[in-house]
């Protein structure tokens, strides 16, 4: 499970002696998050996102559960309550403000974690599992995320719940029975608010439950890393405490600073300012959008306006409104066979030209569009870019990804990660590595390879 | 030692075929798998609308003050509900598109009640993701074809309420309802 070198627990007092034979919890955080895991040595900054991830993740339970304390799930005072947590309860306003924006802030370093991935192909063998296991964990937080919105019972909460269960009586023949089913009525009422708050409370520990396997399927081969070479020696790595405590550290204090300048200086910058009506079910806002972080998919969901129907007959066999919802929800489940798409053996990007081009000047292009037209009114030119944007998306992933991974020349790789920090010169055997900035040089280090064959790990 | 063989050789042979106690191994799974698959049941139907919010099922919505032209919102199963007293005009036009091309075609007859024709009664929940449209009040953007207009996703309904163009799939549907005098409908 872990390197042969990995640094084995050893406690010190009678109590921790005491422990370790009854319930060996200690040596488990150490195995997982102490000394006794050795990490590759040359992470970057990229690699702050999983420990973010997991710290706004206690964030929204700490005060998800402290919100809960004062908030009443009924139709009828479900508004009223949210506004007593923002003008009566003792630093109700922070704490709420804080879950808004730690939602918002959760979602921030997801992205990031799963660019990392995408750039670095870090879903690559042999860690598939834990790509899957992220993926599943990205789609609880989205389903989370959701059922939250509707809780304040506000415009937006109402509208939201009515359209996003609205896609399921896209589906034909059960479509409508299971969103009547869903709702437990025949529009967003008590019975779905109070449902959505039951299964919002519960989702973050089912995350937390998947998290755990996620982190589980990491340390079986360990950490990946910016050249994406395996860890050959035990030069490769370092202990990850104190090295990457500090370093995730220091990620923190930088998020927290942008964490708290929102909740304190701009709580309602990402909000939408309708979702402070009480909710009305004769009266939709004139301009419906999702949070900010639906946007890439929600207008996925729009691109499709027209049926897809044999030419000239008439004949309808997919209507508009189920493509768009097919295409939206296989917009993420197609993540689940992306390790079988990618089949170039070179994992980081920067050992891969051609892939880096599309990736920087068409993934991240198409998202940024994808973004935009989500937040924007269902008019033109938002539908024919986003059109064009959810092609690219499908046709990036479908059709680009394995079509480089067979005629793509990579640049040579360093020999092992020690060599890409230290540069040829450097002996294989150095231990330790903290004289050293992990940082390193990472990528393109020109005429550092010994040779230009790919170094399979070991 | 050779009947010994013989002997283990058939218990061996025994185990893999059928034996007696595999009986009572697939009974005891069936009927904890029957019986554990039968508890999904009510967890599953308790979700379903409950029997107070099937209760709610019928409105009575008097029409009589409606003038030509006029549209009032009502509401059905917590749902708007649009009542609107159509036009010369608009009944000339809608009967006049009875035939275009449409994505859910229907005529304007099929869609109102006979002795009826200038009332159109139809759910405000628009069919592509359940937005209430604009056009049942004074002023609000009618659509291309003079009827309602989803502003979520740019649906144009016509003056019958018919999908026109945008990407809902159905006209607005068109609830149970009758007459219970000339000037008061019952609908559910």
């Amino acid at each position: 499970m872990s390197f042969a070198w990995a640094k084995q627990y050893e406690p010190q007092t009678a109590l921790t002696k005491w422990l370790d034979e009854k319930l060996p919890l200690p040596r488990l955080v150490y195995n997982a998050v102490g000394a006794g895991y050795p990490v590759p040595r040359n992470l970057n900054y990229m690699w702050n996102f999983g420990v973010l991830a997991g710290f706004f993740l206690v964030v929204q339970i700490v005060t998800g559960v402290v919100l809960a304390m004062h908030y009443a799930a009924n139709q009828a005072v479900a508004f009223g309550t949210v506004e007593h947590i923002m003008r009566n309860v003792n630093y109700g306003w922070m704490l709420r403000y804080a879950h808004a924006n730690g939602a918002s802030f959760f979602f921030i370093v997801i992205y990031l974690h799963i660019f990392r991935g995408f750039f670095y192909s870090s879903y690559k063998a042999p860690r598939e599992m834990i790509w899957l296991l992220g993926v599943v964990i990205f789609l609880l937080m989205m389903a989370t995320a959701f059922m939250g919105y509707v809780l304040p019972w506000g415009q937006m909460s109402f509208w939201g719940a009515q359209v996003i269960t609205g896609l399921f009586s896209a589906i034909p023949l059960v479509g409508e029975p299971l969103q009547v089913w869903l709702l437990g009525g025949f529009a967003p009422d008590n019975a779905a608010l109070n449902r959505f708050f039951s299964l919002h409370f519960l989702l973050p520990f089912v995350i937390a439950g998947v998290v755990i396997l996620h982190i589980w399927a990491l340390h079986i081969p360990g950490s990946s890393n910016p050249t994406g070479v395996e860890v050959k020696q035990e030069s490769d790595t370092v202990p990850f405490h104190p090295y990457y405590t500090a370093k995730d550290g220091f990620g923190l204090g930088v998020i927290l600073i942008l964490f708290t300048a929102m909740v304190f200086f701009l709580p309602n910058a990402l909000g939408h300012p309708d979702n402070y009506i009480e909710a009305n079910p004769l009266s939709t806002p004139a301009h419906i959008v999702p949070e900010w972080y639906f946007w890439p998919f929600y207008a996925i969901l729009r691109a499709f306006t027209g049926d897809l129907s044999i030419p000239f007959t008439g004949i309808v066999l997919i209507p508009a409104k189920l493509l768009g919802v097919i295409a939206m929800f296989g917009s993420i489940l197609l993540w689940f066979i992306l390790p079988w798409l990618d089949k170039s053996p070179v994992r980081s990007g920067h050992y891969r030209p051609m892939f880096r081009k599309f990736f920087w000047f068409g993934l991240i292009p198409c998202m940024i569009a994808l973004f935009i037209c989500g937040g924007a009114p269902a008019e033109e030119p938002y539908v024919v870019i986003s059109q064009i944007a959810t092609a690219y998306y499908f046709l990036h992933f479908l059709v680009i990804l394995p079509i480089i991974s067979q005629i793509e020349v990579p640049k040579p790789l360093p020999f092992s990660i020690t060599e890409a920090v230290l540069g040829g010169a450097a002996p294989g055997g150095t231990s330790g590595g903290g004289k050293i900035n992990p940082e390193g040089v990472v990528g393109g280090l020109p005429g550092t390879a010994t040779d230009g064959s790919l170094q399979p790990a070991e | 030692m050779a009947t010994n063989t013989a002997a283990t050789t058939e218990v061996s042979a025994a185990e893999e075929g059928v034996r007696r106690r595999d009986w009572i191994h697939i009974a005891a799974l069936g009927t904890a798998g029957v019986g554990g698959a039968s508890l999904l049941f009510p967890l599953v139907s308790q979700m379903a609308p409950s029997a107070d919010v099937l209760a709610a099922s019928t409105t009575e919505v008097d029409v009589g003050a409606i003038q030509p032209g006029q549209s009032i919102k009502a509401s059905f199963r917590k749902q708007p509900l649009f009542v609107k007293r159509l036009t010369a005009e608009e009944i000339a036009k809608a009967k006049a598109d009875d035939g275009a091309s449409m994505r859910d075609p229907a005529k304007l007859a099929d869609r109102t009640k006979a002795g009826h024709e200038d009332v159109l009664v139809t759910m405000g929940v628009c069919t592509h993701l359940g937005c209430v449209p604009l056009g049942a009040a004074e002023g609000e953007n009618k659509g291309e074809f003079g009827g309602y207009f989803c502003p979520c996703h740019g649906s144009h309904y016509d003056v019958a309420g018919r999908i026109r163009k945008g990407p809902a799939p159905l006209n607005l549907q068109v609830p149970e309802y009758e007459f219970t005098s000339d000037t008061v409908i019952r609908v559910g």
